[in-house]
C-alpha cells in the first residue's frame, strides 16, 4: 500500500524550476532516498513533504489524504534536519520531551518515555546533558529521538550524516538501518552521497535538476542505470558515446570516437542511428598484457596512464589506442603482487557485450 | 624576552589606556564622592574642611542617617523605581516587535531601519526633550483633540505637558533605542532551523516564541533592560523640562543637593544609595532570570 503519495509535483523560484513534475509513489516501511547532487530539487521535495514549501502543482497524499492544508506543526510527519537543529537553551531530556509537550502528552506520562527512546539510541544517562556537551554522534542520536518519540508514521532525512568524519558515519548508517527496521516506520531520506544511499535504502530515486531520472532498489540502480546521468553519478562509470550503428539479436554496437566500435547487448533495442552511450563499469573491465587476453566481444588495446591504489583494489587509468580515457578496478586478491601493472605498460583491455549496459545519451 | 612575555606586555599596552581613564575619571571621583558622604557640609556649601578647627578629622555618619530618618527620600526612591520599571517594561514591549522585524529584513532595509532606529542620537538630547513640549503643549495638535474628546463627553480638559504622562512618554521614547539594539543584535543571530524543528514537533507560532525565540533571546533582553533601567532610574532632565511639582524623581533631589542646595555630602549619599541600588536590582534581575533559564532549560518550564 502506497504511505506516501507524491502526485505531479512541481515547485518554481522565479524561472528556477527546482522540482518538475514529480511522481513518486512511497510504500509503507520502506525506507525510501532521494538522491542527486546539489541543486536537483531533494531538498525542496523534503520540505514539501514536511509542509514548510508549498508546492506550485501536484498533490502529496499520506495514506490517501492531501496534506496541502496542513501546516508542519499539524503534519504527522517528523523532520531530522542536516545541522540537527537541537534547542541550544534545553537538556536531552527537554529536546526529547518538547514534541510529547506539543502533543499535550499527560506530564506524568512524559518521563517515562523520553526515558524508553533514549535507551533505544543508546543515550541513557545523557539526560541531562545540554547539545554543547554532546558529540556529533551523540547529538544526531537525540535529534532523532527527538523526531520519533511520538511515533510518527513517517521520518524525513535531510542529509543527516553529512556534518559525521567517516568513520562515524559508516556506524550511524548501521544504525539507522536498524532503527528503521526495529521502528517499521517510512524513511525518506535525502543525500548526495551515493554510496551512502546504496547502502541504507530499499529504494532511491535519482533526481536531477528537478526531475527524477530513475527508480529503483539500489542494486538494479547500479546495474541497469538507465540514463546516462544516472550511470555516471552512481559509482564511476566509463561513458562511451556514439551513435548506434548496427543492432542485430538484441546487441547493438555502437561506434566510438577514439576508441572503435563497441558491442553491448541491449536490454531495449535502441533505433539505428540513435546517440547512445554504452555505461561500462571499471570492474567490468578486464587488463592483460597485449596478446593474452581471452576471447571477448570487445578488445582494445591501450596504455597504463596512472593508477590509484586503494589496498583491496587498485582504480588503473588507461588510454586506449586511439586515444579514449577508460578506467579499470582490479581486485587486488587476485594477485600474489601489490599491483598487475606499472605506468607506461601496454595492456589489453577486454570486456564481454553484456558487461556493458546501454543507455539514452539524453542529455537535456 | 620570552614571547609569553611579550604577549602580556602587548595585552597591557592594548588594555592600559582604557584602564587609566577608568581609574582616573571614574574610580577616583567614585572614591572622593564615598569620602565626601562621610563629610559635613560646608557653611556656604561644598564642604567642611577634612581636618577640623579642633585638629580632628571630621568624618560622621549624619548625612547617612537624615537619609534614613526621613521618609520622603525612600518615597522618590521608591517612585523612581517604578518609573525606571515602568520604562523597562514599555521599552521591552514595544522594541521587542520592532527587532525581530529588523533581524527578519532582507539586508539593505535592515540597514535602513537600524539607521533610523539610531537616528534620533544625531540630534541634541536636551534638543529632543524640549521637541516634546511642542508635541504635548496646550495648542498642539494632540492636546487639542484629547480634550476636544473628552469636552464631549462634559469632562474637563487636562494638561499633558508638566505631568507623570509626560515624563514616561519622554522617558520611554529616550531609552527605547538602547533596547532595541542589544535585542536586535541577538535576534539576528537566531538560527532559522530551530524554529522550523519546533514547528515540525508540532509547535504553533505561541509556542514557537516562547519556548524558542524568548528564551533563546534573553542575554539581548537583560542587556537592553539595564541599559534602559539604570540610567532611567537617574535622570533627572526629563522630569525637569517636562514633569510637573510632584514628578521629581532621585536624580532631580541629587542634582538639587549638589548645585541649589549645595550639600555635597547629602548628594553624596544619594549617589550612592542610587548606585547601590541600581546594581542590587540588576544582579536580583540576573539571579531570577538564571533560574527561570534554568528552569526552561531542564525542560520543566
Amino acid at each position: 500500500m502506497a504511505h506516501l503519495e507524491i502526485v505531479d509535483v512541481t515547485r518554481r523560484f522565479g524561472d528556477f524550476l527546482a522540482v518538475d513534475r514529480v511522481t513518486l509513489s512511497i510504500a509503507v516501511g520502506e525506507f525510501f532516498t532521494l538522491l542527486g547532487p546539489s541543486g536537483c530539487g531533494k531538498t525542496t521535495l523534503l520540505r514539501m513533504i514536511a509542509g514548510f514549501d508549498q508546492p506550485d502543482g501536484g498533490r502529496i497524499l499520506l495514506d490517501g489524504k492531501d496534506l496541502a492544508d496542513l501546516p508542519p506543526e499539524e503534519r504527522p510527519v517528523r523532520t531530522v534536519f542536516q545541522s540537527y537543529a537541537l534547542f541550544p537553551h534545553m537538556t536531552v531530556q527537554g529536546n526529547v520531551a518538547f514534541p510529547l509537550k506539543m502533543a499535550k502528552t499527560p506530564p506524568a506520562e512524559i518521563p517515562a518515555k523520553v526515558a524508553q527512546m533514549l535507551e533505544g539510541v543508546r543515550l541513557s544517562g545523557f539526560a541531562g546533558r545540554f547539545p554543547h556537551e554532546l558529540s556529533g554522534g551523540q547529538r544526531q542520536r537525540v535529534a532523532i529521538a527527538r523526531a520519533l518519540v511520538t511515533h510518527p508514521t513517517l521520518l524525513l532525512l535531510d542529509e543527516p550524516l553529512a556534518a559525521l568524519d567517516a568513520k562515524l558515519r559508516e556506524e550511524m548508517q548501521i544504525e539507522l538501518i536498524n532503527l528503521q527496521r526495529d521502528v517499521g516506520i517510512t524513511f525518506v531520506y535525502v543525500t548526495h552521497d551515493q554510496t551512502e544511499a546504496l547502502a541504507l535504502s530499499h529504494r532511491i530515486a535519482v533526481m536531477n535538476k528537478g526531475r527524477v531520472e530513475q527508480v529503483d532498489e539500489p542494486d538494479r540502480l547500479y546495474s541497469f542505470p538507465r540514463t546516462r546521468f544516472v550511470a555516471d553519478f552512481i559509482g564511476t562509470c566509463n561513458l562511451l558515446a556514439g551513435p548506434v550503428t548496427d543492432t542485430t539479436d538484441g546487441v547493438a554496437t555502437i561506434a566510438v570516437s577514439n576508441l572503435g566500435p563497441v558491442v553491448v547487448a541491449a536490454g531495449v533495442a535502441p533505433a539505428q542511428g540513435a546517440a547512445g552511450a554504452v555505461a561500462l563499469r571499471p570492474e567490468k573491465v578486464r587488463l592483460a598484457a597485449p596478446g593474452t587476453a581471452a576471447a571477448a566481444a570487445n578488445r582494445f588495446a591501450g596504455t597504463i596512464t596512472g593508477f590509484l591504489y586503494q589496498g583491496d583494489v587498485t582504480m588503473y587509468m588507461v588510454r586506449a589506442a586511439q586515444g579514449h580515457p577508460m578506467e579499470a578496478l582490479l581486485a587486488n586478491s587476485a594477485s600474489g603482487l601489490a599491483k598487475f601493472f606499472e605506468v607506461g605498460d601496454a595492456v589489453e583491455m577486454s570486456w564481454p557485450a553484456d558487461a556493458g549496459h546501454y543507455v539514452e545519451d539524453e542529455t537535456r | 624576552m620570552t614571547r609569553r612575555h611579550s604577549g602580556r606586555w602587548g595585552k597591557w599596552l592594548v588594555a592600559g589606556p582604557p584602564l587609566v581613564y577608568l581609574f582616573v575619571f571614574f574610580a577616583i571621583p567614585a572614591l572622593i564622592m564615598v569620602v565626601a558622604s562621610f563629610r559635613t557640609p560646608g557653611d556656604f556649601g561644598g564642604l567642611a574642611p577634612l581636618v577640623g578647627a579642633d585638629g580632628e578629622i571630621d568624618l560622621n555618619l549624619e548625612s547617612y542617617t537624615r537619609f534614613f530618618e526621613d521618609a520622603l527620600y525612600a518615597q522618590i526612591f521608591v517612585k523612581s523605581f517604578w518609573y525606571a520599571l515602568a520604562t523597562t517594561l514599555i521599552c521591552l514591549v514595544l522594541a521587542y516587535p520592532l527587532a525581530t522585524l529588523i533581524a527578519n529584513s532582507e539586508r539593505r532595509r535592515r540597514d535602513l531601519l537600524l539607521l533610523l532606529v539610531i537616528l534620533p542620537f544625531w540630534s541634541n538630547f536636551l534638543i529632543r526633550i524640549y521637541a516634546w513640549m511642542i508635541i504635548l503643549g496646550p495648542n498642539a495638535a494632540l492636546a487639542r483633540t484629547l480634550n476636544g474628546v473628552l469636552g464631549a463627553f462634559g469632562q474637563e480638559p487636562v494638561s499633558l505637558l508638566f505631568s507623570a504622562f509626560a515624563v514616561l512618554v519622554c522617558l520611554v521614547y529616550v531609552h527605547l533605542p538602547f533596547m532595541v539594539l542589544p535585542l536586535y543584535a541577538n535576534l539576528e543571530k537566531h538560527d532559522q532551523a530551530l524554529l522550523d524543528a519546533a514547528q515540525d514537533l508540532g509547535a504553533n507560532g505561541w509556542q514557537r516564541f516562547w519556548r524558542i525565540t524568548f528564551p533563546l533571546s534573553l542575554p539581548g533582553v537583560y542587556a537592553g533592560s539595564a541599559l534602559v533601567f539604570i540610567p532611567a532610574f537617574g535622570i533627572f532632565a526629563i522630569p525637569d523640562i517636562l514633569g510637573g511639582p510632584d514628578d521629581s524623581l532621585i536624580g532631580n533631589v541629587i542634582k538639587q543637593q549638589f548645585l541649589e542646595t549645595r550639600d555635597w555630602p547629602f548628594g553624596s549619599v544619594l549617589s550612592i544609595v542610587l548606585t547601590a541600588s541600581a546594581l542590587a536590582f540588576a544582579a536580583l534581575a540576573a539571579w531570577v532570570g538564571r533560574r527561570g533559564v534554568g528552569r526552561l532549560a531542564a525542560g520543566d518550564a
